[in-house]
């Protein structure tokens, strides 16, 4: 075991809580009288395979072992994203994905491959030269080891096969990975495995989704239903149902509205089985009488997420709401680059990116969304002075394929040509005299980024607000967490903004109420007009009394 | 001694304070629901609305069901004779101490305006609050299916529409029941059922 000093960015919190979870499977084992594998009940034991007796000296080695077996793994992993980190836009066409994509958070992998690869499933992506067709790129390890497996930011998707110095001369080391421990171990994948990469999105510990963070290897009940470790503890493909090595429910398009029953067994159909309704079905709500019904009309305008997910970076760890790069570069007195963390300890300065803010139990943004993003392509022209939407979640208010969702509304501030008008992506990651982290220039960082996406750079940028969204969807509480009427049905509640709806509590129509207190207020201003008459006068009437 | 009338049977009073209590309690929730007032949580008032709508509309199926089997119905047959005797009375010869115009009998138990304004109440304000209430109360199912025109809005505000028409008169109601010979002398009569005859 092998993790004394690592860089902290570079490894994921993976090894500890799967110590931590491992034993307490043992321990629960022992104590009902059995030892009790923590993986599934598998019908091969990896440990006794001849073939993973390794020596191995690199992962494309262990690789070449399990496809001995598994001889159609690797190809069916190279038509999924995870390989090409390639999308096609169903709506417009438009290439999507992590090779051409911009974001508003790291911005962009070009120029910065060996770094972000840490994130590849694939060894050796480090520039253009890497071998897309090559079957031994493949890791099978990241995935699908139970053991201590890291890839450590910087060595272009490989775990360290060494003790390495990593940036060099940097004091930092990686310790090398038992690469034969790690592919006897493999089995079905596990939260922590897919967790690795996808916790740790925007380079830290819950920044960028805020529904998917570390707190989610061994989480409560609390913090969700479906993945906790002392209930359903379900792993991530139990809805996102892998067939040949595609994971369904990608955030780049996603189902929106599924107004269907559970998807039945065996009956073919192309829905997608990472929705709430693929086994919730559309009418969840039963056994109260008052409420069921009005509750399964609310699935009619609302996702289920929208009142189930009260709030979203619950598990205590924060995300990142803001990003202002135009802050980086500052150096202390010393000329050395420096950190600054709030009081909770969360930080909100780096030299190397610039400002932050994290934030945790975040109440989400609400808004229309039909499923499909409209993401913008890294020549999209920017307006100075305008907030530029790097993604907008499309939906019509009130149409029948859109629901009203939470969303995480991220707002960054990024460079951008201002002369050419584009985002511009720059390389940070790689120890070399052109990256921002080690140079702490923008100019230089900016044109050696621009140089990898084969675009021009004008030599002249400025840094522009940008926006980005984000679906919220995992994190459902426990149904008594879920939101209350009154947290929409109220002036300013949760809604407020939210159009095509007509909300009771919310929304009334301003005049029918003038006109009606108007108009009981008359009754009672009548009233006691006549009412004071009648006394005023009663003396006089004394007399004509007529009983 | 005055000679009393035996004015309102026993099922015509308790549908008369069943309603009021019922009208006052939905009037109190639904308002809360509107975001009038925050005396009651959303939630609570919905329950309560939805609960005190079932027994009103209950209540007003026997209602319905007393007022054709007895004929009492007739009452609210509306006339426009003395109706300025009557408008006379209540702005005027009320001070002067003139006498009431209208004389109340077993057969006709209200006056000319009282008439009308039950009138309007039965045929005018509680239909566009039952109907209102019940589009309103079923509107998860209904939507989609009723004409492009109506949606939930125009629904929710007939609904506030008719429930403000219905405060309106509740208040006037309120106050005329004290304009007898003393203040509690109609409210007596609704509880007990006799009149004195003037
Ligand atoms: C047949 C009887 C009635 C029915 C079926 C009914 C039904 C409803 C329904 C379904 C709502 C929407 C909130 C909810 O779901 O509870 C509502 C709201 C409301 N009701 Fe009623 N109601 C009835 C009688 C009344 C009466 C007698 C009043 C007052 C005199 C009243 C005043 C209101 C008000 C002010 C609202 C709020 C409207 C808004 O802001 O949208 N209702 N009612």
């Amino acid at each position: 075991m092998r993790h004394a000093e690592r860089l902290t960015h570079a490894s994921p919190a993976r090894a500890s809580a799967w110590r931590r979870c491992r034993l307490l499977v043992v321990a629960l084992g022992f104590l009902g009288g059995v030892v009790t594998s923590p993986l599934s009940a598998s019908t091969a034991d990896h440990t006794k395979f001849e073939e993973l007796e390794g020596p191995f000296e690199t992962g494309q080695e262990v690789t070449e072992a399990c496809l001995s077996c598994h001889t159609e793994a690797a190809a069916q992993l190279m038509q999924t994203p995870h390989w090409t980190w390639e999308y096609e836009d169903p709506v417009k066409g438009e290439p999507l994905g992590k090779k051409t994509m911009l974001n508003a958070f790291c911005i962009g992998h070009q120029s910065n491959e060996a770094f972000c690869a840490a994130c590849h499933a694939g060894y050796g992506w480090e520039d253009d030269s890497f071998d897309f067709t090559a079957e031994r790129n493949v890791d099978c390890l990241v995935c699908h080891s139970a053991e201590d497996y890291v890839k450590p930011f910087g060595l272009a998707g490989h775990p360290a096969y060494e003790r390495t110095e990593y940036p060099p001369d940097s004091g930092n080391f990686y310790e090398p990975t038992d690469l034969v421990a790690a592919a006897r171990s493999v089995g079905v994948s596990s939260r922590e495995a897919c967790g690795s990469c996808h916790f740790y999105g925007g380079g830290g510990d819950g920044v960028k989704h805020g529904d998917l963070d570390s707190s989610l290897v061994d989480p409560s009940e609390a913090l969700d239903v479906h993945m906790a470790s002392d209930g359903l503890n379900f792993s991530c493909a139990e809805c996102h149902e892998t067939r040949d090595h595609k994971v369904p429910g990608s955030r780049l398009s996603m189902t929106a509205s599924d107004a269907h029953g559970p998807i039945m067994r065996g009956r073919k159909d192309d829905r997608n089985p990472a929705s709430c309704q693929a086994c919730h079905g559309e009418q969840p709500h039963d056994g109260d009488l008052l409420h069921s019904e009005r509750l399964n009309h609310h699935a009619h305008t609302l996702a289920c997420q929208t009142c189930h997910i009260p709030t979203f970076a619950r598990g205590g760890v924060p995300t990142r709401m803001a990003w202002d790069w135009s802050q980086a570069t500052q150096l202390d007195a010393d000329g050395n680059p420096f950190k600054l963390k709030n009081d909770q300890g969360h930080l909100t300065y780096d030299s190397r990116k610039g400002r932050f803010e994290p934030q945790e139990n975040v109440v989400p943004d609400y808004q229309w969304f039909d499923g499909s993003v409209d993401y913008i392509q890294p020549d999209a022209t920017v307006t100075p002075g305008e907030t530029f939407y790097v993604n907008r979640f499309r939906g019509t208010p009130g149409s029948a394929d859109a629901r009203i969702w939470p969303v995480k509304n991220f707002s960054g501030r990024q460079p951008y040509d201002t002369e050419n008008g584009n985002l511009v992506v720059m390389q940070v990651g790689i120890p070399n005299d052109t990256s921002l982290w080690f140079n702490f220039d923008f100019a230089k960082a900016i044109q050696a980024g621009m140089a990898a996406t084969d675009r021009p750079f004008s030599g002249q940028f400025d840094f522009v607000d940008t926006r980005m969204t984000w679906p919220i969807t995992h994190m459902v509480a426990p149904a008594e967490d879920a939101l209350a009427c009154a947290d929409c049905h109220r002036p300013s509640g949760r809604l407020d903004e939210v159009p095509g709806i007509w909300l009771p509590g919310r929304d009334s129509n301003p005049w029918v109420d003038r006109i009606g207190f108007g108009l009981a207020g008359l009754m009672l201003l009548g009233s006691a007009a006549h009412a004071g008459t009648r006394l005023i006068t009663r003396k006089r009437r004394k007399g004509a009394t007529h009983d | 001694m005055t000679k009393r009338i035996y004015l309102f049977t026993r099922f015509e009073r308790f549908w008369h304070w069943s309603q009021a209590a019922l009208v006052l309690i939905l009037m109190f929730s639904g308002l809360a629901i509107h975001g009038s007032h925050s005396l009651l949580e959303f939630q609570a008032a919905v329950e309560v609305h939805e609960i005190a709508a079932w027994l009103l509309i209950g209540l007003w199926i026997f209602a319905i069901f007393w007022h054709f089997t007895t004929g009492q119905w007739k009452h609210y047959i509306p006339t426009l004779r003395n109706i300025d005797r009557m408008v006379r009375y209540y702005s005027y010869g009320m001070f002067t101490g003139a006498k009431h115009p209208y004389k109340i009998t077993v057969e006709r138990k209200h006056n000319p305006l009282q008439r009308l304004a039950y009138l309007v109440i039965k045929l005018l304000i509680n239909p566009l609050i039952w109907i209102s209430g019940l589009i309103y109360l079923f509107w998860g199912s209904l939507q989609g299916l009723t004409p492009g025109f109506l949606g939930l809005q125009q629904v929710a505000v007939a609904h506030t529409l008719g429930a403000f028409l219905m405060l309106a008169f509740v208040i006037i109601h309120v106050y005329l029941a004290t304009v007898g010979h003393t203040p509690l002398e109609k409210i007596k009569a609704m509880i007990t059922g006799w009149e004195n005859e003037h």
